[in-house]
């Protein structure tokens, strides 16, 4: 939290501003009761009603006062907190936009979304409470005790032992009963999976009739949350009326010491309504001392996962010698004996793959699930960098390239097919934003996308909510075709992007991109052996190697992993 | 947390001068922020109400509780301001000289043992209340979340499909959340604030009717404070709310997007419209905390003025004589008491409202339409043989589309029918209709002749195997998952489907074997893997009818094989309904139905559609057709 503070500091004007604001705010209330105190010693025992009404007016002064002082530091208080999230937010978003797939790997993706956004929310409401209360209290408890000591030191004795009391009370509860609501939380969640499973799976447990068996399963976990519920609430029942009893108990005793002291001549009436009063503000600050304390961790562990964010180093950056650059356009690729780990993995994800691609050609990669296809495609973009060997565009090593020139040369379309809000004009237009309406359309076209948008009300402007929610599948895949498509890349890598077409478009789709990808390079992932059948050259990966290469019937003839992937999906004769 | 801080101001501390802001926990008071409101609240508070029923005894007891821990926590300031009388008494006389004076400590001592008594017994009812209660509120919930769980398994399959889940789990999250601690804290507070603003009120009255109008003039202040702050906050909660779905969207969406955004080099973009909506969050964010944090400083000041105002008036009137100093005391207690019920009412009003919503929405499902009953009548316990006839039956999920109209089937106890079509929905109508998770609209379904509406649910399910794409398996162990199928079936008989559906070899490379827990996820084996083990669910099952999705995405090839021969070793001597995806099934098949949006388009035998040069005709083309690259 602390290492957080830092970012606080283009308020630190603000920040001093509310500790004075506050600093007032405290001694107005500190102040009434020392005059309320003039008001019964020196007003009543000697009947001055004009002593009365003057220390009244001052009384109202400082009240005013205090007021003014209290809405001046909520006011800073609050800008600081607010400016405080905007600036951590924002330095958290635009490092994380530098990242590349190993961080996101490393941190994962809703993580990193909570981290950007709740957990910035968490942190700026600590230092809102911080500013707030934190400031407040301490600042009234020493005011008080000062307050008290200088009423009468003697009596100011008692709190050396009330306060130590008062907190460890507190204390007490709150240590035992915290830890408890974190197994609340586990049975919350226990009870919640139960739930779960039981809507997404309500047709498997009617058709085995197990409703039973899961109403027993649900009643475990109900009755475990409620029985752990119960305890920890009717433990968190005894700290109030405790935390009062001894407020009350020492306030009693404090009088009676007050009143034999009175009696010596050492103290005055209204001193001691005086002294008792700042002996309950020094509880209350106590008591929200001993709190927050609680609240802090919370807010450390939020602080804790920003700072890993923002300490995260990113793996991939610009080169910093002058880059290299492509003198013509792409007309070649190659891997060089390319081997790949995924950070902190024994196993490389990909070894010692070599081949190459000219322009014109249709290179397709065939394998089973983790035999590192879509990793051999996410290395082109330099999503990950190789661990040795490496990717040469037109002979020149791709780390050698500026990344927006590498990546200007790419038209990608990842397996799961990713739109962002917007028209889906702004979609396609996301991969060319100089393309004109009539360039969309076409990319739409040749995508095999233009026949239902065509007839989407507004059609091209026609707006695309949350990531596509309201297409199909198939309809989403075709308008991230379209996307690449509209870049006119020289590289294009579809990462088993016809998955959810059906049979029919996908063949039509595949016909057309044949004629627009003449001038370029095509890398296409397939889990369907009939989808890549034709490629001019298919790759077969096993376990993140190269275990054949070459045209379907050379392969047929060379490769048994080939083979035994075409048998599982076709019949006899359609292999002939 | 939520429990202390609204506790917190409940009992009031003697001379009750309650420095700065206590509102930790949700960052402010209750009132300020925009609650969710009941559509009904009237008959739902009814309802909800009939709920504590069982419990009246010890609500009884509650209510007892709370009204007399509040009763001697405002019968103390009385008390002290009396002992603070003598002892001023005393002092003075002292003062004056006056022969024989002395602080009468006897009677001070008297009071201040009284006093201690009933800060005791304040305090334990307090405690007692908070107990019982937290014993109540969490049992009844306990009781609805039963009665709730209970409801769900009587629901027809339409509620499933046509509620997301998400919105039917928080119903059991944080609508439950919601009730039980508004049952354990604002009921009970809401006496406290009721009893205490009346006693306080008597209390002053008897003390001093001047000096009770003078407070008194303070309470309109607060009245208008929590009015306007209430107004203003709630509405900038919903602007900073509205912002914070704004921002969260589009960090979800450049997060999610990442390597497209990335691709097509636009994180400048990305940044850009992040400080766009940045800046904005900040202006709400700080003016609702603005707002919010200066609730508790202006009431302070207000209450500061019944302060001030009770100090000077009450010393004019001690020099008069018309009161004693004692009653300052007491009065500068219940001065600050009595604007707090106002403030506290304002926001146990508007957690009860969000309360009341919650409620609602439970009862809602609690009053959906049921499944019809089960017909009575006996179920022939005769052995299935697995003939199944549709009979001129029409379907539709909503009335104005027409899905399934006159269909009429005969199929043979054994035989294969095999549903294909495009990918999208349809094909799972079929199964809904056999199992009766929906009923037919005309017609009729027969197994073996008889008409399955006349079967009890139970009975006709049991006749039927289900392997869906989307494998269901909860988290448990692995034996558990098959035993589903059958409960009590033996160790040797669930290794026994295991290794019929061919899962008993992977199972025993697992660490902990048949013993292995699948995970949330179950992402500690793969989705192959778990085909395999609903298979192995249906194999001990042993269901006289199958019902088989053939789809195996993202699935490797050694799994898939095993997968394939699995499904045909459980398909032997079964009816079976196959969504089909391989050309072998589909040929080998005794019938095909053809799907279209969600309709059956063409019926027959793999010939009969080849020839009829229809809309199979171009599927099959256009699947199994190789070379289309070229």
């Amino acid at each position: 939290m602390r290492r957080l503070l830092r970012y606080l500091r283009p308020y630190r004007g603000y920040v001093a501003l509310v500790l004075a604001l506050t600093f007032m705010q405290a001694l107005s209330t500190l102040y009434l009761p020392e005059l309320m105190a003039h008001i019964v010693d020196t007003g009543i025992v000697q009947g001055r009603v004009h002593y009365i009404i003057r220390v009244g007016l001052v009384m109202l002064g400082v009240t005013i006062l205090g007021g003014v002082a209290a809405v001046g530091a909520a006011l800073f208080a609050s800008q600081s907190a607010a400016g405080f999230g905007k600036i951590l937010r924002s330095l958290i978003f635009r490092h994380v936009e530098s990242f590349g797939l190993r961080e996101f790997d490393l941190l994962g993706t809703s993580s990193l979304i909570v981290r950007t956004t709740n957990d910035v929310m968490q942190v700026q409401q600590l230092v809102n409470m911080m500013l707030r209360m934190m400031i407040l209290a301490p600042l009234t408890s020493i005011g008080g005790i000062i307050m008290a000591i200088h009423t009468n030191g003697r009596l100011a004795l008692s709190m050396v032992v009330v306060i130590p009391l008062l907190g460890i009370t507190v204390w007490g509860v709150l240590s035992r009963g915290i830890p408890l609501f974190r197994v609340i939380q586990t049975k919350v969640d226990r009870l919640n999976r139960v739930v779960r499973e039981n809507l997404a799976g309500v047709r498997v447990v009617r058709a085995f009739h197990q409703q039973d068996y899961e109403r027993q399963r649900f009643y475990e976990a109900n009755l475990d949350l409620t029985e752990t519920s119960v305890r920890v609430f009717q433990m968190m029942a005894l700290m109030m009326p405790l935390v009062m009893l001894i407020m009350n108990w020492a306030s009693v005793a404090i009088f009676w010491w007050g009143s034999l002291r009175l009696s010596h001549g050492a103290l005055q009436v209204g001193a001691l309504m005086a002294f008792i009063q700042y002996f309950m503000q020094i509880m209350f600050s106590v008591m929200m001392v001993s709190m927050m304390a609680f609240m802090l961790p919370r807010g450390q562990a939020s602080a804790l996962r920003i700072l890993e964010v923002l300490n995260t180093e990113v793996d991939i950056q610009e080169n910093p010698k002058p880059p290299a650059r492509l003198t013509r356009p792409v007309t070649h690729l190659r891997f060089d004996h390319v081997t790949f780990f995924y950070p902190g993995a024994e196993e490389p994800a990909l070894s010692d793959i070599t081949f190459e691609a000219a322009v014109g050609e249709t290179v397709a990669i065939i394998g089973g699930t983790g035999a590192g296809k879509s990793t051999l495609l996410n290395l082109i973009p330099r999503f990950y960098d190789v661990k040795s060997g490496s990717i040469q565009l037109n002979g020149v090593d791709i780390r050698d390239l500026a990344l927006g020139e590498l990546r200007a040369q790419i038209g990608l379309v990842p397996q799961r097919a990713v739109l962002f809000s917007g028209s889906v004009l702004d979609n396609v237009r996301y991969g060319n934003l100089d393309a004109s309406e009539k360039d969309a359309a076409h990319a739409l076209e040749v995508a095999q996308a233009w026949s239902f948008v065509s007839q989407m009300p507004g059609g091209l402007h026609h707006d695309i909510s949350q990531g596509g929610a309201n297409l199909s599948g198939g309809q989403r895949q075709r308008l991230a075709i379209a996307r690449a498509l509209v870049r006119r890349p020289r590289i294009y890598l579809f990462d088993d992007s016809f998955s959810a077409l059906d049979y029919k478009t996908d063949a039509a789709l595949r016909q057309a991109l044949r004629r627009e990808t003449e001038d370029g390079i095509v890398l296409l992932v397939a889990q369907r052996v009939a989808t890549i059948m034709d490629a001019d050259r298919i790759l077969v990966l096993e376990d993140g190697r190269l275990v054949g290469q070459g045209t379907h019937d050379q392969l047929m003839e060379t490769c048994p992993v080939y083979r035994e992937i075409v048998a599982s999906q076709l019949s006899p004769e359609e292999i002939a | 947390m939520s429990t202390m801080n609204s506790r917190s101001s409940q009992q009031n501390p003697p001379w009750g001068r309650r420095p700065g802001p206590m509102g930790f926990g949700r960052g402010g008071p209750g009132f300020a922020m925009p609650v969710e409101k009941a559509k009904n609240p009237r008959s739902t508070a009814i309802r909800l109400l009939g709920q504590f029923r069982p419990y009246r005894a010890r609500i009884a007891l509650v209510f007892f509780a709370a009204v007399l821990s509040t009763v001697f926590t405002i019968w103390s300031p009385k008390i002290l301001g009396d002992a603070t009388t003598v002892l001023f008494q005393g002092f003075i006389a002292k003062l004056r000289h006056v022969p024989g004076a002395h602080i009468d400590f006897t009677a001070i001592l008297r009071d201040l043992a009284f006093l201690a008594f009933l800060y005791l017994v304040s305090s334990g009812f307090s405690y007692l209340q908070q107990y019982v209660m937290a014993g109540v509120a969490q049992r009844m919930v306990f009781r609805l979340r039963e009665e709730l769980m209970e409801k769900l398994n009587r629901l027809p399959m339409r509620f499933f499909d046509n509620h997301p889940h998400g919105e039917v789990l928080s119903r059991f999250v944080n609508d439950f959340d919601n009730i039980s601690s508004t049952l354990q804290q604002s009921l009970t507070q809401l006496i406290t604030a009721v009893v205490t603003f009346i006693g306080v009120t008597v209390m002053m009255l008897t003390i001093s009717p001047l000096m009770t109008l003078a407070v008194a003039i303070t309470l309109p202040l607060s009245f208008l404070l929590t009015a306007v702050i209430a107004r203003r906050s709630q509405r900038y909660f919903l602007t900073r709310q509205r912002k914070l779905g704004e921002i969260n969207g589009h960090v979800e969406e450049m997060y999610t997007g990442h390597p497209i955004v990335k691709a097509y080099g636009h994180e400048e973009r990305a940044i850009e419209h992040f400080e766009e909506i940045n800046e904005r969050l900040y202006v709400s964010s700080w003016k609702a905390q603005f707002v919010t944090g200066i609730i508790f400083p202006l009431m302070n000041v207000i209450g500061n003025f019944g302060y001030v105002l009770v100090s000077v008036l009450g010393g004019i009137l001690v020099t008069r004589r018309a009161i004693q100093v004692g009653d300052i005391q007491a009065f500068i207690q219940y001065a600050r008491q009595f604007s707090q019920p106002i403030t506290q009412l304002a926001s146990i009003s508007n957690t009860i409202q969000s309360a009341l919503a919650s409620s609602e929405r439970i009862f809602e499902v609690l009053d959906e339409p049921e499944e019809p009953a089960d017909q009575p009548g006996e179920a022939s316990e005769a052995p299935t043989l697995g003939h199944v006839r549709f009979d001129h039956v029409s379907f539709r999920y909503t009335a104005d589309k027409p899905l399934i109209e006159d269909f009429s089937i005969d199929v043979p106890p054994g035989s294969t029918i095999a549903i294909v079509g495009p990918t999208g929905a349809g094909k799972t109508t079929l199964v809904n209709l056999l199992m009766r998770f929906y009923d037919v609209d005309e017609g009729a379904i027969t197994i073996d002749g008889q008409d399955i509406r006349a079967m009890p649910r139970n009975v006709l399910r049991r006749k039927f195997g289900m392997v869906l794409q989307d494998t269901w398996l909860f988290h448990g162990t692995i034996r558990d998952n098959i035993a589903y199928g059958r409960p009590g079936a033996t160790d040797a008989e669930i290794v026994q489907a295991a290794q019929s559906a061919h899962a008993d070899h992977f199972i025993r490379t697992l660490p902990d074997g048949y013993r292995t827990v699948l995970n949330e996820e179950a992402s500690n084996i793969s989705q192959g893997q778990r085909q395999l083990l609903t298979i192995a669910r249906a194999f001990l099952a042993d269901p006289p009818i199958l019902i088989l999705d053939e789809a195996t995405s993202n699935v490797d090839t050694r799994t898939e094989i095993a997968i394939q021969t699995a499904m045909r070793n459980l398909m032997q001597g079964r009816t079976s309904f196959v969504i089909a995806h391989r050309l072998s099934t589909i040929r080998e098949a005794d019938w095909i139905l053809v799907m279209d949006h969600g309709r059956i388009v063409e019926q027959g035998t793999h010939q009969d559609l080849l020839q009829a040069h229809g809309f199979y005709y171009e599927l099959y083309q256009s699947q199994f057709q190789k070379a289309v690259v070229s």
